[in-house]
């Protein structure tokens, strides 16, 4: 396949753009005018739709097959959220124009954070962070700023178990605290003990994942908020894995005091290989005056923006990812309250069924039921690595499971089957990462030259970072 | 079940038995019952689709569009139809970050053409894979600053958008770093205040380009004070810079912003794009993903991301930022809007907004209703004095179904022209503010 860049189909003299006709234009004063060259694509309008049409046929989305990408909640992205995103109505509309020119939007934004609220068990919430990592700073902020205005500035430590995503810890730096790392049980859950050991009057917060990245729920989560609640520090729910609990059970009624949510994974809305997603912060009441600006609120019989003096600050442009919350919003009215108490029983029933199903070939992480994910901990046979399993599924057509995470499991191979996918599906993979399991045995050069069908193959990453090649201009002057 | 479950009764039951356990509810067993909801969730009843669209279209009723003469931070452009055609393809849109690249090349290649364009626009040596929006990669770039310089201040001139400086501000202070705000004398940067300003500490001076008023501000003068270690860091409109002097002609370090000009609609504030430029000697201090080019085992051209080891999932609290994706589609939105201006047309759409702004501008000034605050050179957006009440106009420009500028202190009001207006549209503006219509 053609692997061109687009400036390398560039021909001088060709364009693909119309604009009003005009006789002249002004000129840029002399002091302010660009006199370096610019070097842009001449294409025409057919190079660029093919161009970028054969590039997506390079990906594999989920719309395609199968995408058991752990810890991303994959599910089918509903294509009524799309239609109802692409209506001009709210695609026409400028963040800076009047509140009352713009309530359909705003009613959007205020209902959905509503019903986060309520499925989260929380009091308030923003929908102005953009991303997971997003709104795990911002909830960090919040944590920081609730302290501090107590007057208790020694709380700048943050316990975090070592099975967490990598976002967790970088978060907290980011938002100058410092890290503590408790080790966890094998099961990835947080051990009581040692989490006694570590706490103190210097802790703001314990940032927990629950499920764990295991996919194993923290049956200890009660005793675990009556000891953050005895040393005074916040519990902070991470809600990348919250799938698992849709209609189960609340962060808020666990006892976690600051939540962020993922649309992206939980709410259906579509990833676009890598955002724009939204990363929602869901408070306890006594935190609510902390989220950030600017705020929609419902006073007088109007949706209005407020920008209150309490809160953290700023953390956006405006609204966040507007078109993503109503995405989600559609998701939500779409499903009701008649079908999201199943996501989380369907979405567990698919991973344990996956589980049992492989348990003879892959080696499982942590033995009984799991939550939305299943851990493997490689091939009970250690023929081949996780690696070579993960590149010789990608000739078989499916996107492989994250892989070498978390970090606490060995060759970790992490399937998240989201609720969309059916028992035939889920059959098919079991079947092929069987078939995988028996030509790791047969032949383990298949797999470990795997993937063989793909239109690149293994990649070499070590030259890449070695001797950058970080755009067009760096291969011309090559 | 529902028509996003695929499970029927006989599924869900086949599949508990392979499991071992005799009803759904068993497999949440681990779970203390006092936690367990119990009910069903305070939420609506499911809507069809017939339900949605009619719900959907009583909210379109609840918001207004506009003839849009407003700006300072989303800008109403032109947008070619092929951009969504070509971004909802699901496999752009329904894929995940790229972590499998063979399956993946889609993807990375448009962010190596991203990298691209963005370097080529700003002029400086490398780019990220994009950022969340404008004010946050403004802070990010921030984060670099003082990493590199191992400084903690920061100077911040007052004429940046007032959503830029709130931002840098939010997470400057939780970070712990200090920011300074140099002072504006007739809106623009007054270079006296930061001359006094500058000391050991100070890691970046950040200025705006064009300036939240619309301004181009001289930055030369800026960069040959800062001698000091200093970086020079430009929060700039991208596509502007393709007849603008660019932040590498500048001598600029790092250059941030926001990329909803490049073809991206205003969708009441997001999602746009932000992106991060620098020189070379700043590559292992920028946030975010990189994608490079390499080869494969067959000889053959293929794209990874690379310098993860920078990265938040590889260094965890080490890390400089805790960003993990980036904005993905809409970088490609971007891109295509890039391939199919080319330099002719974006160069043309920028002339073409700076020219209906300044033919705006003097039309209104003919009025005798406005009086100018300042002689400096602006690109498409400018501020001018209004002699009566600003709100009142602004009123009255709504009930023509005009947005018009954004009203500041003083009666002040900050205009915006796009390419998008015609000349029809700005005569129409002046003749109601003149009462003629």
């Amino acid at each position: 396949m053609d692997s061109r860049l687009i400036f390398e189909k560039s021909h001088k003299g060709r364009f693909a753009y119309s604009l009003p006709k005009q006789d002249n234009y002004l000129e840029i004063p002399t002091k302010f005018k660009r006199t370096s060259s610019l070097n842009m694509p001449e294409v025409s309008e057919l190079d660029v739709v093919r161009h970028y049409t054969n590039l997506s046929r390079k990906n594999y989305g989920v719309d395609q097959g199968f995408y058991p990408l752990g810890s991303c909640t994959m599910k089918y992205n509903p294509k009524i959220n799309d239609f109802v995103a692409s209506n001009p109505s709210f695609t026409n509309l400028h963040p800076l124009q009047p509140a009352e020119s713009m309530q359909g939007a705003l009613e959007v934004y205020y209902k959905t954070a509503k019903y986060l609220a309520e499925i989260t068990g929380m009091d308030e919430v923003t929908l102005n962070p953009y991303a997971g990592a997003h709104g795990e700073l911002v909830g960090l902020m919040i944590m920081k700023e609730y302290h501090y205005r107590r007057g208790d500035y020694k709380r700048t430590k943050v316990i975090i178990p070592d099975s967490a995503h990598g976002t967790n810890p970088a978060s907290v730096n980011v938002a100058g605290m410092e890290v503590l790392e408790v080790a966890s049980n094998p099961d990835g859950t947080v051990n009581i003990e040692d989490l006694k050991a570590v706490l103190s009057d210097e802790v703001a917060g314990i940032m927990l994942t629950n499920p764990n990245t295991l996919g194993i729920f923290e049956k200890d989560i009660l005793a675990i908020k009556e000891l953050a609640r005895q040393y005074g520090a916040l519990l902070y729910y991470d809600g990348a894995n919250l799938n698992a609990l849709l209609g189960i059970t609340r962060p808020g009624d666990m006892g976690f005091d600051i939540v962020h949510l993922n649309l992206h994974k939980t709410f259906s809305t579509p990833h676009g290989g890598g955002g724009p997603g939204s990363g929602p912060v869901g408070v306890k009441k006594e935190l609510a005056e902390l989220l950030p600006n600017p705020r929609v609120v419902y006073e007088d019989g109007k949706y209005q923006i407020k920008y209150l003096p309490t809160a953290i600050g700023q953390i956006s442009n405006f609204f966040g990812n507007f078109l993503v919350v109503l995405r989600a919003y559609t998701y939500i009215l779409t499903l009701g309250k008649e079908n999201l108490k199943y996501v989380g029983k369907l979405a567990v029933l698919n991973a344990n069924y996956i589980k049992e199903s492989l348990k003879d070939y892959y080696q499982v992480a942590v033995p009984g039921l799991c939550k939305h994910e299943v851990v493997f901990s490689g091939l009970k046979s250690k023929a081949v690595s996780t690696l070579d399993v993960a590149k010789r599924l990608l000739d078989y057509g499916y996107h492989p499971p994250t892989i070498y995470f978390p970090l606490i499991v060995h060759e970790a191979l992490m399937v998240e089957p989201p609720e969309t996918e059916s028992k035939e599906i889920l059959d098919g993979f079991i079947e092929t990462m069987k078939t995988i399991a028996k030509e790791a045995i047969e032949n383990p050069e298949l797999l470990k030259t795997a993937p063989h069908n793909t239109v690149v193959r293994r990649l070499d990453e070590a030259t890449a970072a070695r001797k950058p090649i970080l755009k067009y201009q760096d291969i011309i002057n090559n | 079940m529902f028509k996003y479950f695929p499970h029927t009764n006989e599924d869900i039951h086949q599949m508990l038995e392979k499991i071992g356990v005799k009803s759904l509810d068993e497999l949440f067993s681990e779970i203390p019952s006092e936690i367990l909801l119990n009910r069903d969730y305070n939420v609506p009843s499911s809507h069809s689709e017939l339900e949605i669209y009619s719900h959907i279209n009583s909210l379109t009723a609840k918001n207004t569009q506009y003839t849009i003469f407003r700006g300072a931070g989303a800008y109403d452009v032109y947008v070619p139809s092929i951009i969504s055609y070509l971004t909802s393809r699901q496999e752009f849109l329904t894929s995940y970050t790229p972590y499998q690249p063979e399956i993946s090349q889609g993807t990375l290649q448009y962010i190596f053409e991203f990298q691209s364009m963005i370097c080529e626009l700003t002029g400086l040596d490398v780019a990220n894979a994009s950022m969340y929006d404008g004010p946050t990669a403004t802070a990010e770039s921030i984060f670099m600053a003082t990493s590199v310089t191992r400084r903690n201040k920061v100077l911040l001139s007052s004429t940046l958008n007032p959503r830029v400086i709130e931002v840098v501000k939010t997470y400057a202070k939780y970070k712990g770093i200090n920011i300074e705000m140099i002072n504006e004398k007739n809106k623009v940067l007054d270079f006296e205040d930061l001359q006094s300003k500058l000391d050991n500490d100070v890691a970046a001076v950040v200025v705006g380009y064009p300036n939240f008023y619309g301004i181009l501000e001289d930055h030369d003068k800026v960069r040959n004070i800062l001698t000091n270690k200093e970086l020079l860091i430009m929060n700039v409109e991208p596509r502007a810079m393709s007849v603008l002097k660019t932040p590498g002609e500048f001598g600029a370090d790092i250059a941030c912003g926001d990329g909803q000009m490049l073809g991206i609609p205003l969708s009441c504030g997001g999602p746009y794009v932000g992106f991060i430029a620098a020189k070379d000697s700043l590559l292992r201090k920028m946030p975010g993903r990189i994608c490079g080019m390499t080869t494969d085992v067959d000889g053959k051209r293929g794209f990874v991301l690379t310098l993860q080891a920078r990265e938040q999932h590889i260094r965890r609290e080490k890390a400089n930022s805790n960003i993990c994706s980036n904005q993905s589609l809409m970088a490609l939105h971007t891109v295509i809007y890039m391939s199919l201006m080319g330099k002719k047309g974006l160069q043309e759409v920028s002339l073409k907004s700076y020219s209906n702004a300044h033919y705006l501008h003097d039309e209104l000034l003919k009025t005798n209703l406005f009086s100018k605050i300042t002689d400096e050179e602006f690109f498409c957006e400018f501020v001018l004095r209004y002699h009566g009440d600003a709100k009142e106009l602004e009123q009255k420009l709504l009930e023509h179904n005009i947005l018009g500028g954004l009203v500041l202190d003083n009666n002040d009001i900050l205009f915006c022209v796009t390419e998008k207006r015609t000349k029809e549209e700005m005569d129409y503006l002046v003749d109601i503010i003149r009462g003629d219509q």
